[in-house]
């Protein structure tokens, strides 16, 4: 340990180690000699992989959290979840309907919802996830796709519902339906690629393509910028 | 809450703050854009690349002789992690038409067009399934969607961007198929941000003349790549997929082709042989090496392997002595050191500013000038805010973007950003951010041509990995567009030459070969590559493991 540095204990799957204070999990495991192959990945938050959890000194609650994003206290006891097995049916995009029956078709575990809140409340991102849930349940696509837009399918939800539901899952789903056939088409991009597709640029990108670098230069330091 | 010693620069911060936002709604430019002998003046002086021992000559391989980046010359200087005599080349454990390296956007598309396509797939990875740098990119994809832009402009911005090094086949291709790569997403699901017309919401990125960014609000990457796994794992009959298993060596056939890789699983150590008719790497890329020791934004696996295997099988590099350093990483609080502050702040209005609360580089300056010029303003300048740790750090205003665009802005379209901050007592619609550029992106790496295709029979590359599409610098929103619009290609094109293709018998002599040219170079015993994960084990623990052992970062 370097001197000056503020530590705590902290206990890996109950085993002790002295830590410095301002650690997350992650780099405490690692503080501690954990090389770790499962339950890490980005560690920035966005992917996940690092679903944790947790309880702290004096507190009988087990809490969940994402190890790279939770700075440990003295005392606290860790235990990362390296996956979650969690049911994900197969099924073709292009075939389903945007709306409650494929819920109850490819999800029926959703309706088992007892709206207890749990997973809100495990949920590392914030998310109302009871909501999105019971937003499926009432077949409104768009505010459940809204509602668990930030998720990060670290399985927490899954793994606290007293129901059996596989939130994050059922989640995906929603936001591909949403996005696949609720959303407002743009018709500047249909347009964009039919041009393409007719080689309209085709011409231009010969230009560009044979032109030296000098003549690039200019045109490039030239060219008109329409942001401010 | 910023400590002490920094409250007097913010308090400059806010006086300051009521005319920049002034300047930024009149609609003239902020401050000046620099123009091109500035620019190479700032870069030559000030960007790290440029430093003296950046570089080294590479003395092995197909780019022997060339200069690389310290680091990669170094990796790429290293034996094989596997002993090649071990393996059974009669018996693979695995056979399939094609082999997909690498589980992030890149890897998702090619598996999928190639499945499409009639291939049998086997997707490989190193750590989870989607785990990778494509889930972590926030600001956005690039297109040239709106009316008022169009392919040939975004050529222009890209290849002007990479300082005219770009390949121009390479570039084309971006750039044409970006408006599809846009539709075939939202096709698949992808929810990117609509004007309430239903138009696409477009903001400008760092050195783009319009705007052409498309988001999915500060999720993008995450949005276009848990849809992409989503696809993926719809096609079990055709896409088999392997994790926790890193490719660590590429497989040959006696005709010099590419047939395959062997795998190591991370969990019960055991080496497996994947034989397959095409190879497609899409491994991303290096922010691991932890290059000049600068902090990182990227994934835990992000260590070069596909460079490392790639180059031992014959395939050149291209422009990889070139790094990316985002300009804005985080700098405070100390645990999120390193992390992306995405691009879209500054898109939305954020304005760098310096200890005194001055704007002193236009905020979308392509990404090399706008990090050199952020160090210029701490370490010439000395205009830096520093903070307990030694670090030091230029601000991010990010509460002019609710000022310029509205309340809730941030919180509606900057959740991610929101959040980060927030969970370590920061309000970044109040207080600005701490930042300074930090490792983000390997502009080069192995050769392609616009099907994909390295030099070496049966090895595709896509994403990162490859080298030529964004020259010497990327822009903000062209990794997202590359990684989807290269990664559909190679899968195509893999799956259309696995078809047509019957292997010779396996080889692994290139193993052999470029193990006795590593040891003629002196190169100590023990250093091998690819390095896998990196190593963050502190040595006092080391010390007492007396009964492990390391074999390169990885503990035995």
């Amino acid at each position: 340990m370097e001197k000056g540095i503020k530590t705590v204990k902290v206990y890996i799957l109950g085993e002790g180690f002295d830590v410095p204070a301002a650690s997350t999990i992650l780099a405490a495991m690692e503080y501690a000699g954990f090389q770790l192959t499962h339950g890490v990945g980005c560690r920035e938050g966005f992917c996940g992989a690092c679903a944790t959890i947790y309880r702290e000194k004096g507190d009988y609650k087990l809490q969940a959290g994402l190890a790279c994003q939770t700075v440990v206290s003295d005392g606290m006891n860790i235990a990362t979840i390296p996956f979650v097995p969690a049911e994900k049916p197969v099924y073709d995009i292009t075939k389903l309907t945007p709306d409650v029956a494929t819920f109850k078709e490819l999800y029926p575990v959703i309706f088992r919802c007892v709206a207890c809140n749990t997973c809100t409340k495990a949920c590392p991102q914030d998310i109302e996830v009871m909501d999105y849930i019971q937003a499926l349940i009432q077949g409104n696509i768009e505010r459940s796709a809204d509602l668990s837009f930030d998720c990060i399918r670290c399985g927490l939800c899954a793994l606290r519902c007293p129901a059996e539901i596989v939130q994050y899952n059922a989640a995906i789903l929603a936001r591909r339906l949403y996005g696949r056939y609720l959303m407002k088409k743009s018709p500047h991009l249909a347009k964009r690629v039919e041009e393409i597709k007719q080689g309209v640029y085709d011409q231009e990108f010969e230009t560009l393509k044979t032109m030296d670098k000098d003549r690039l230069r200019e045109k490039y330091y030239s060219r008109e910028i329409k942001v401010k | 809450m910023y400590p002490d010693h920094m409250q007097e620069s913010l308090r400059k911060v806010e006086q300051t703050r009521p005319e920049r936002l002034r300047l930024a709604k009149s609609g003239k430019d902020i401050c000046a854009r620099m123009l091109e002998e500035e620019s190479n003046g700032l870069l030559y002086k000030f960007h790290p690349d440029y430093k003296d021992d950046a570089r080294r000559v590479i003395r092995i391989g197909p780019n022997k002789g060339e200069k690389l980046t310290t680091e990669v010359a170094d990796l790429l200087e290293s034996y094989a992690r596997i002993n090649p005599e071990q393996f059974n080349l009669k018996q693979p454990d695995y056979e399939t038409d094609v082999l997909v390296v690498g589980a992030g956007s890149a890897g998702f598309a090619a598996a999928l067009l190639a499945a499409q396509n009639g291939a049998r797939v086997i997707l490989d990875t190193k750590l989870r399934v989607g785990d990778s740098n494509s889930m972590m990119a926030q600001g956005g994809i690039q297109a040239a969607v709106a009316p008022d832009d169009s392919p040939p402009i975004h050529y222009l911005d890209a290849i002007g961007g990479g300082h005219f090094d770009n390949k121009p086949e390479l570039v084309e291709a971006l750039v044409k198929e970006g408006p599809d790569a846009i539709q075939w997403l939202s096709d698949l699901g992808v929810m990117f941000d609509r004007n309430p017309d239903g138009t696409m919401v477009q903001k400008p990125g760092g050195g783009t003349s319009r705007k052409r960014m498309h988001s999915a609000r500060d999720y993008t990457g995450a949005a276009i790549c848990r849809t992409l796994r989503d696809e993926v794992l719809n096609h079990p009959d055709q896409i088999s997929i392997l994790e926790h298993q890193p490719a660590v060596e590429l497989v040959m056939d006696e005709a010099g082709r590419v047939a395959g890789a062997v795998l190591y699983h991370l969990e019960n150590r055991e080496y497996f042989m994947v034989k397959a008719k095409a190879t497609i790497l899409a491994t991303g890329g290096f922010g691991r090496l932890h290059i000049r020791n600068y902090e990182t934004t990227n994934h835990y696996g992000a260590t070069a392997d596909g460079l490392v295997m790639a180059y031992r099988v014959g395939a050149n590099l291209l422009f990889m002595d070139s790094v990316q350093y985002h300009p804005t990483g985080a700098v405070y609080p100390e645990q999120i050191v390193g992390f992306l502050c995405t691009e879209k702040l500054r898109s939305l209005g954020a304005q760098p500013l310096n200890k005194h609360g001055e704007i002193f580089v236009h905020p979308l300056e392509p990404r090399d000038v706008e990090a050199s010029s952020f160090i210029r303003e701490c370490l010439e300048k000395g205009n830096g805010i520093r903070t307990e740790m030694g670090r030091q750090g230029v601000w991010l205003d990010t509460p002019l973007i609710d000022a310029i665009n509205g309340e809730n802005t941030i919180i509606q379209n900057l959740p991610a950003m929101y959040r980060q901050f927030k969970r370590f007592n920061i309000d970044i619609t109040t207080e600005p951010m701490l930042v300074y550029p930090t490792l983000h992106y390997q502009n080069g790496g192995v050769e392609i041509n616009n099907r994909c295709e390295t030099r070496v029979p049966g090895l595709y590359v896509a994403g990162e990995a490859s080298g030529g599409v964004h020259g010497r610098n990327r822009l903000m929103g062209n990794s997202q567009l590359d990684i989807i619009v290269f990664g559909r290609r190679a899968g195509l094109h893999a799956a259309d030459y696995a078809l047509k293709t019957k292997l010779e018998k396996l080889s692994l002599q290139h193993v052999y070969d470029y193990n006795k040219e590593v040891k003629q170079l002196n190169v100590k015993p023990g250093k091998i590559a690819p390095m896998v994960l990196p190593d963050y084990i502190p040595e006092a623990v080391k010390q007492r493991q007396f009964s492990t052992h390391y074999e390169g970062t990885l503990r035995m």
